[in-house]
């Protein structure tokens, strides 16, 4: 509206369109207390990890320790094998199922986006139909387990989350929506095979899905304990969200099931074993790697939220 | 939807058909190459599960294998019947559902039209970013979030805020009646950036031209809410509600497994099917009431994704999913 017409503008009582002065604090002050909300139960979870046991035991959780302690880390820092061990796992499972999974939707969103090739709609069909029904818990249980024989293997917390319909179809859409058809049809006529299209001109168009796709599944496996909960029942292959799930169930197993036993005999049976803050500086060990990289990688999730609204 | 092409049957010799799937063939192998690995991939952990689901009809045992065992009909079914968890297992499977699906619409919609109103962008990206962060972090850690603060011995509602406020502590693992009140928080709280930024999309998509004019015939920011960003935004919300309204029989598992850390005295208001399913096959070990429970939520859930979308269908086909 270029034309603003000066006497109509000021004719009304708001030409700028904005909200009253004291609404406008009001909305300031409610979303500085609720982005507080957000954050203060991580930092009690922090501060019990710093806090002597003792104090725990009499005061209990409090946002300020009576006694600041590093205990806990300490006795955490005698169990560092587990733990390592436990970020290896979940670092492989993670970039292998990453990795994997962005190529397999990838190969199987450009076929399906393509106008020319006819069963592309019966592909996108079988895709779309997994995400309407399912067999249930049970059978999908037993396909992995006495089928595929995959029972406490790395192989079992990868597999069953490498396909997504739903990112088969944003990506899809994306390829139909961004990639415009003369310029495959020129490669195409130029002798370039329908690989090296793929590769060579696709995929370096499609920087943005993919991102969004390897961000979302990298969280996915990174998040996940249900598959090793399911399939998981040996001491070797423990994520590090499956070690923080062993230590809430029992806060014994890292005193049971480590170095650190010995040193708890040494001392004489459970008497020094701080559980309660050991427990939450775990947690903390656990997630301080995302916590720090959410920063960073944070506008590009929410970038991807809004990548590509699905039609069937 | 997707039609399979047919071949016209007029043809009356095949040869021509023969050539045609040659051709086909010669043109696209490459295609189905790369499918190949995906298909695989539904094939074993969505297709194959499928056809599983006659384990319900049976009473399996390990001695004669899943296609051996004898045909049991619907007994799994009225057994399931019979147990009292099958009506608590669905109430609260709906009744949680519901009431998510009400507060993800009405919470992160009035959130996001908040934050629109701010004018400063980095304090609203700031916000954002912030209230973003409890969608990142996994159900176990939301247990130990919880736990903090209900902790019967430690937890800082019995240890510091109810002793502050002269309450008797409450052994919040062992109450009932406060968790249809705590899980539905717990669910806001860590949805809450997701939606909102959904929201916040669509809002920002929104031609300025349309304030412009309103402005200039003097309309109020409410009027402006009500008759401009509402209506405009509509499809948005449509679809995201039509989503959960689709899965409303598909409860989170981890919320209600991790967050009430399995305590039995919680179970006739934090059991849901999928806890249900689970617990009776993985820890119980009775496959026939497991898989007559989820057999029931795939198909409940099947329907309930058609009639949502065709509801929507009749109100507006702009706004439905197929």
């Amino acid at each position: 509206m270029a034309h603003s017409n000066t006497a109509l503008a000021q004719a009304t009582s708001n030409p700028k369109n904005t909200l009253a002065a004291p609404v406008a604090i009001g909305i300031q002050l409610f979303f500085s207390i609720y982005s507080i909300l957000c954050l203060i139960p991580l930092v009690l979870l922090v501060m019990v990890s710093f806090s002597d046991e003792a104090s725990i035991i009499s005061g209990g959780y409090k946002f300020w320790p009576d006694h600041f302690s590093l205990a806990a880390y300490r006795f955490l820092g005698n169990d560092i094998g587990q733990i390592i061990h436990s970020y290896g796992i979940s670092i492989f499972v993670t970039v292998v199922g990453t990795a994997l999974s962005m190529i397999i939707i990838a190969l199987y969103a450009y076929p399906i986006s393509r106008p020319n090739f006819k069963p592309g709609k019966w592909f996108t069909f079988f895709a779309f139909f997994t995400m309407l029904f399912s067999g249930g818990l049970v059978p999908w249980y037993l396909v992995y387990v006495q089928f595929l024989d995959l029972k406490d293997t790395l192989w079992a917390l990868i597999m069953p989350n490498l396909m997504s319909a739903f990112w088969v179809l944003v990506t899809r859409t994306f390829f139909q929506q961004t990639i415009p058809g003369q310029v495959l049809e020129s490669a195409k006529i130029d002798g370039a095979g329908e690989l090296r299209i793929f590769w060579q001109i696709v995929l370096p168009l499609s920087m943005p899905v993919l991102a969004t796709v390897a961000l979302f599944q990298t969280l996915a496996y990174w998040n996940d304990w249900f598959l090793s909960l399911v399939f998981i029942s040996g001491e070797h292959n423990i994520s590090v969200q499956y070690l923080m799930y062993k230590m809430m169930a029992n806060i014994q197993y890292l005193a049971n099931n480590s170095t650190a036993r010995e040193a708890i005999a040494a001392a004489g049976g459970m008497v020094n074993f701080p559980s309660e803050t050991v427990r939450m500086a775990m947690v903390i060990v656990g997630i301080g790697p995302i916590v720090l990289a959410y920063p960073f990688f944070q506008k590009y999730f929410i970038r991807g939220l809004t990548v590509g609204a699905v039609k069937g | 939807m997707a039609q399979i092409e047919t071949i016209p049957i007029s043809e009356p010799m095949s040869k021509k058909r023969t050539q045609a799937l040659m051709l086909h063939i010669r043109n696209y192998w490459m295609f189905y190459l790369m499918l190949l690995p995906g298909v695989i991939l539904f094939v074993l952990n969505n297709y194959l599960p499928m056809f599983g689901i006659i384990i319900a009809f049976k009473t399996v045992n390990y001695t004669d294998g899943i296609l051996g065992s004898p045909w049991s009909g619907l007994s799994n079914f009225s057994y399931l019947f019979k147990t009292k968890d099958a009506w608590i297992i669905t109430r609260n499977t709906l009744g949680y559902n519901s009431l998510f699906i009400v507060l993800n619409l009405v919470v992160p919609l009035a959130f996001a039209l908040m934050l629109n109103e701010m004018r400063n962008r980095f304090l609203s990206k700031l916000h954002q970013t912030v209230m973003f962060l409890p969608y990142f972090l996994s159900m176990i850690v939301m247990s130990y979030l919880v736990f903090g603060f209900l902790s019967d011995e430690h937890g800082f509602m019995n240890s510091s805020l109810l002793p502050a406020l002269h309450l008797e502590p409450v052994r919040w693992y062992f109450t009932k009646e406060v968790w249809p009140i705590i899980l539905p928080l717990v669910n806001l709280w860590r949805g809450m950036g997701y939606y909102t930024v959904m929201y916040m999309a669509a809002i920002i998509g929104i031609d300025e031209e349309y304030y412009e004019a309103a402005t200039i015939d003097g309309a109020s920011k409410w009027q402006q809410m009500k008759s401009i960003t509402i209506p405009l935004i509509t499809p948005v919300l449509t679809i995201v509600t039509l989503l959960q309204v689709g899965r409303i029989f598909n409860a989170d598992f981890g919320l209600f497994f991790q967050v009430p850390r399995e305590s039995g005295v919680l179970f006739p208001v934090t059991n849901v099917i999928d806890t249900y399913v689970y617990r009776q096959f993985l820890t119980v070990g009775d496959i026939g009431l497991s898989s007559a429970a989820g057999l029931l939520q795939s198909v409940v859930g099947f329907l309930l994704v058609f009639l949502a979308n065709w509801v929507v269908r009749r109100y507006n086909r702009e706004n439905a999913l197929f």
